[in-house]
Order: C-alpha cells, then structure tokens, then sequence
C-alpha cells in the first residue's frame, strides 16, 4: 500500500509541476495569439513579462497584499503593450525593431525597479491560501499547489477560444488580422481594435511575469523570466495560431522545462547547465519541425501579421 | 485641430539622417527626468555620464575598449538586416567565440608560443560562424525563422559557458569558483597604449567599417544582398539567391561577434567566466538602427553606446544608481529613434477645424 501511494504521488507531483510551469507559458502565449491573431507581431513577450514579474512582487512587498502585486502586474503589462501599441499602431514603426526594443527596455526597466526586492524572501501564493501547507501529507500538498492563477491559465485556452469564433468581436478581431483594408472597408475600426488586442497581449504577459514572481518562484531576480516570453511566442508560430495546439505546446514545454528537476529526483547526475538547455533546444526542434511545410505554415498565419495599416480614406 | 500623418511622396533624406540625433536628445531628456525621478541632480548626473569618463587618456581608451564588441557585433547585425536576416542572436555568437577562442588558451596553457594568440582569433571567429551557420541551416533548409533560433541559440551558448566554467574546465586552483585559469601571458591581447586596457580588438573593429563597406557597396555579392532585402520579388527575378544572402547575412554576422567575444576574454577579462558580456550583442542591435544600418553612422553609433555604458558605471559609483539604468537609457534611446522614423516616410500635418478641413467640421 504505501508503495502505491508513493508512486501515486510521484506521478501527481510530475503533473502538478509540468502544470505550473505551464502556466506563465499559457498566459503570455495566450496573450499573444490574441494579437497575432489581430494582425499584430509584438515581439516584447519577455520585456512584458519582466516588468510585470518585478511590478508584481513590488506592489505584493509594499503593501502586502498578493492581489495588489497581480493588479499591479497586469496595469504594467498594459501600459508596456501601450507604448508598442502606440509606435507600430499610430506611428507606424517596424513590429520587429519595436518589440525587440520593448524586450531590451522592460529588461533594463525591470532591473532597475527590482534592484532594492533582490532577494527578498516571499510566501508563495499557494502557502499564503494554505498557510499549513508544509505540514500537509504529500498528495494533498501537490494539489494545494494548484493555486487560483493555475486555474486562470487553465481557463484561458476555453475563454480565448469562445471569444475568437464564437462571438461576433471574435470574428472582427479575426478579419482585421487577415485583411485590415477588407475591414477597414467594411467599416471597422482597425486601430482601434488592433491596440485593444495589442493591451490584451500586455496584460497577459504582465499577468504571466507576475505568476513566476509571485506564484512559481515566489521572489524576484533579474531577467527571471529566461526566455519564457520568447518561448511563448515560438509556441504561437508552432500552434499554427490555433487555441488547441498552442494549449498542448504549452504543456509539452512545461513538461520539458521540469525536467531537470525530475532528473535530479531520480538521482541522475548531469549538470543542470546541461538540463537547462533543454527547452531551448526544444524550442528550435519544434520550430523547424512546423516550419519545414512553408505552404502550411504561410496559410494558416493571419494574412496581415506584422504588416502596418494606414487608412488613406 | 488633430494632427495627421500623410505619406511622403518619397522617404525624406533630412529626416533619415535627422532622426538618430533627435532621438540621442529625446533620450538625454528622459535620462534627466530618469535620474531626478530617483532622486539626484540631473545635470551633476548627465555631466558625470558624458564628460567625466572622457577626462583623461584612461577614460578615452576605455571607451575605444567598451565600443569594440559593440562596434563589430553590430557592423554584423547591420550587413544581416540589410538582407532582411534578424540576427538577435550575436550574443550567443559572441559567447560562443569567446569560448572557442578561450578553449585553445586553455588547451596549450603555459606551452603556448607567438602563435597561440592568432590561432585563438581563428577560433573565435570560427567559433561564432558555427553558431550562426545553424540557424543559417534552419532558415534555408527547414524555413525555421531567425529571430527565433538565433535567440535560443543565445541561452543555450550561455548554459554552455555555465557548464564549462562550473565543470571540465573549472580551476582546480580557484577556491571552487566558476571560472576557469587566468590565461598565460601569450594568450593575452597586450594593451596598446601602455597603462590602459585598449588591445587589438579595437583595431579589428576599425577594420571591420571600411571592409564592410566595401562588402555592401562594392561587391556583388553585397549588391545581390541588399536587393534581396529591399526587393525581394525582384531579386528572385533577377536569379539573385535568397538562400545565398541569409548564408552571407548570418555568417557575416556571426564572424565578427565571435571575434568580438575571443577579444573581450584574451583581452580585459583573461579568464572566462559566467558573465562575459554586459549584452554588448543585445545593446549592438540598437546601434546598428541608431547608425541607421551604414557602417560609418555604426562607429559614431558604438561610440555613443560605449559611453552610455561608461557613464552608467561612473553613476554607480559615485551616485550609487544602479548599472541597470543604463538598459531603461538603452530601451528609451531605440523607443525615440523609432518614433521619430515615422517622420522619414511621413509629414506630420495639424489639421485645424475652422480653415484647412472644413470637411470634417
């Protein structure tokens, strides 16, 4: 009997795990297609994420309140995605060149607001629910785990999914991102909608920062994020901007990123440099494996990703 | 009255050469509301940022040093973008020459001779063409984009340096610490100004401009690299390769980075360690924009970013703000460039309600 509640344990602990780490991938990916989708290429992802990770556990610290933290992560978030909505919308810059340069900023931006919280200790969100949770038998500690921003990202997949084609501002959105002038001509506002994409995107990912911070490795260090936003955005091209393959890459690559955690559970020993490499290296794998059908890949991309619109009537 | 923007008959050459020193002011002003918002003198801080480290002889060939890497990396990045190639990846590029190049000090150690050095500039080269060859492959074999492979490429070069200097190649002498030898003396770039830490990096990346250059201006193979990226239907017309400037883009690209990080390790680091860049490849994707993408705005460009870094190391120690400001002055510095393109391809017209557009009262 023990023998089989320890496997089933085991075997719950690698879930619980791969789903949390899933989760900041969920949230910002989720963010993202929801942009791409509106015809928007943001590549500051992981400059988001950063602001919002140090946003959050500043705002958690000061004032004690976690909700305050996510609040103020998210508001973060947006006002990032503002700044790039502004640029590539209205002033028509490069989406590239704007979003790298989100990224370079929100990692400087996060540095520099984070540089006094260096450190500082923190109860998770999961410990803050259930403050006994240390003391708890093994099986019911992997599930107190599963903390409320667990479930948020679990919702996303099913929310974004209702949204996009079953609902009429779902099919806009969806139209503006394959043919802004067909939209334009239909009458619809395409900035106006592409920036209430672009902040959904914002918020998101300042939503998915504030999970690591808070939630997953509950303190704050300089660029803690370490690639996830961009992982998220590789997620995007690989789930052919559909909800349900980006819901499984999401998941395959939180399994991935534990699996260093796992190997050293089962007492292997290889470097943890060595084990890290391993959702880059995923990363490149998947990308060349959707990539390789060109034809696929261009048909099932909105038609106006990364394209500027300048209304001349 | 609203203000519109109307296309350009043609992109303004004015502003194309205007916009970077806008953008330089723009920043200049946010960095002073930056450092009032965190509670010093802005002026005492924009002077100890600018004028202070150019002081003296000292300060001058630290500089000349800080510009290097940025200078080569982004020389690269400029020849790649111009064939619409993203290579956001040169500091991978850049880790991975500085340990092919460090490899070879490691390997002959105190039995090396005049030649050590140049063989670990070959390596380092090398080293950082290899790592850029791949996502090369990727993007000509497999369609796999770019941005995205080159970045990837960057952690997993950075967990590589990790794992070496924590492991095989850590000193056995070193107290445990992640890092490996002090290199010999032969593996060391000598400074070329006695008393300062400028080496022969500098002298490459001088080199690199005019070659550069020559390469985009000169050549055909620069001529069919740039009509591939500004035209890329009238390339394939003309049988120009696409394949053949994203090869040519990445693996110029790549070289030099590489050379840039064996630079960086044999000259004032000696030794590699975890952290050997403070993102010079990052921070050079900002300077090749800023020296708008040609190779002589690129030296001025570096120049600049060289002392931003200088500068944000003299705020730290003498007004405690810390380093990572100058990343929030780098963000804001490409942010005010960007913005202020637009006036490249566009005029800005104030519509007033009563006289010019009665049409939209």
């Amino acid at each position: 009997m023990p023998e089989q509640i320890s496997i089933l344990a085991l075997v719950l602990g690698i879930l619980v795990a791969t789903v949390r780490a899933a989760t900041p991938l969920l949230l910002a990916g989720f963010g993202e297609l929801v942009t791409e989708r509106a015809g928007v290429l943001n590549l500051g992802v992981e400059g988001m994420m950063l602001v919002g990770a140090a946003c959050g556990f500043i705002g958690a610290v000061t004032t004690g309140s976690v909700l305050v933290g996510f609040a103020l992560a998210v508001l973060a978030g947006l006002v990032m995605a503002l700044i790039f909505g502004v640029l590539t919308l209205y002033l028509m810059a490069n989406q590239v060149a704007t979003g790298l340069a989100l990224t370079i900023f929100g990692i400087g931006l996060s540095a520099l607001l984070g540089v006094n919280y260096l450190g500082t200790p923190i109860p998770g969100l999961a410990t803050r629910i259930f403050p006994h949770l240390a003391d708890a038998p093994p099986v019911a500690q992997q599930l107190m785990l599963l903390d409320p921003v667990v479930w948020i990202a679990f919702a996303t997949p099913v929310l974004v999914s209702l949204f996009l084609y079953r609902t009429r501002p779902g099919l806009v959105l969806r139209s503006i991102g394959e043919s802004h002038e067909v939209a334009h001509a239909l009458g619809y506002a395409v900035l106006r909608i592409r920036l209430a994409a672009v902040l959904f995107g914002g918020a998101m990912s300042g939503l998915a920062g504030a999970s690591l911070s808070l939630a997953y490795t509950p303190m704050w260090t300089e660029n803690m994020t370490a690639g996830r936003g961009w992982i998220a955005l590789a997620l995007v091209v690989f789930s052919t901007w559909k909800p349900l393959w980006l819901f499984v890459g999401a998941l395959l690559f939180g399994f991935v990123t534990i699996a260093q955690f796992q190997a050293e559970a089962l007492g292997l020993d290889v470097s943890p440099n060595l084990l890290a490499m391993l959702p880059y290296l995923a990363t490149i794998v998947v990308l060349v494996l959707i990539s390789r059908d060109a034809t696929r890949l261009k048909l099932s991309a909105p038609a106006a990703l990364g394209k500027p619109f300048h209304a001349t009537t | 009255m609203r203000l519109k923007l109307e296309r350009r008959p043609e992109a303004s050459r004015f502003w194309f050469y205007l916009s970077p020193v806008l953008a330089v002011a723009l920043s200049a002003l946010a960095a002073a509301g930056l450092f009032a918002l965190l509670g010093v003198a802005p002026g005492q801080a924009l002077w100890l940022m600018v004028v202070t480290p150019l002081a003296n002889v000292y300060g001058l060939a630290e500089l000349g040093l800080k510009a290097t890497p940025l200078l080569l990396c982004a020389v690269g990045i400029a020849v790649a973008v111009r064939a619409n190639v993203w290579n956001i990846g040169a500091e991978g590029q850049f880790t991975m020459g500085a340990i092919a190049g460090g490899g070879i000090a490691l390997l002959f150690g105190e039995d090396g001779g005049a030649w050590v050095l140049p063989l670990m500039l070959l390596a380092g080269v090398a080293g950082g063409l290899v790592w850029a060859a791949i996502p090369a492959l990727l993007r000509t074999r497999c369609n796999a984009h770019e941005i995205l492979t080159t970045l990837m490429l960057t952690y997993v070069a950075t967990q590589l340096l990790g794992y070496l200097v924590h492991g095989p190649w850590q000193d056995p002498e070193g107290y445990s610490f992640p890092q490996t030898k002090q290199f010999d003396s032969a593996a060391l770039l000598a400074p070329l100004i006695p008393g300062t830490r400028l080496n022969l990096g500098a002298v490459f990346a001088l080199l690199a401009v005019p070659c550069a250059s020559v390469l985009l201006r000169q050549t055909l193979a620069g001529y069919r690299l740039r009509v591939v990226g500004l035209a890329p239907a009238a390339a394939s017309y003309a049988g120009f390769s696409q394949a053949g400037a994203v090869w040519l883009g990445l693996l110029v690209s790549g070289g030099l980075a590489g050379l840039a990080g064996v630079c960086e390790v044999a000259g004032p680091i000696g030794q590699l360690t975890p952290v050997i860049s403070p993102g010079y490849g990052f921070a050079a994707i900002i300077v090749a924009f800023l020296g708008r993408l040609s190779p002589a705005g690129i030296l001025a460009a570096s120049l600049l970013m060289a002392l931003l870094y200088l500068g944000g190391e003299q705020l730290q120690i003498t007004l405690q703000i810390p380093t990572a400001a100058t990343g929030v002055v780098q963000g804001m510095l490409l942010f005010f460039l960007l913005a202020a393109d637009v006036l490249v391809g566009f005029r800005v017209r104030l519509i007033g309600r009563s006289v010019a557009a009665p049409a939209h009262a």
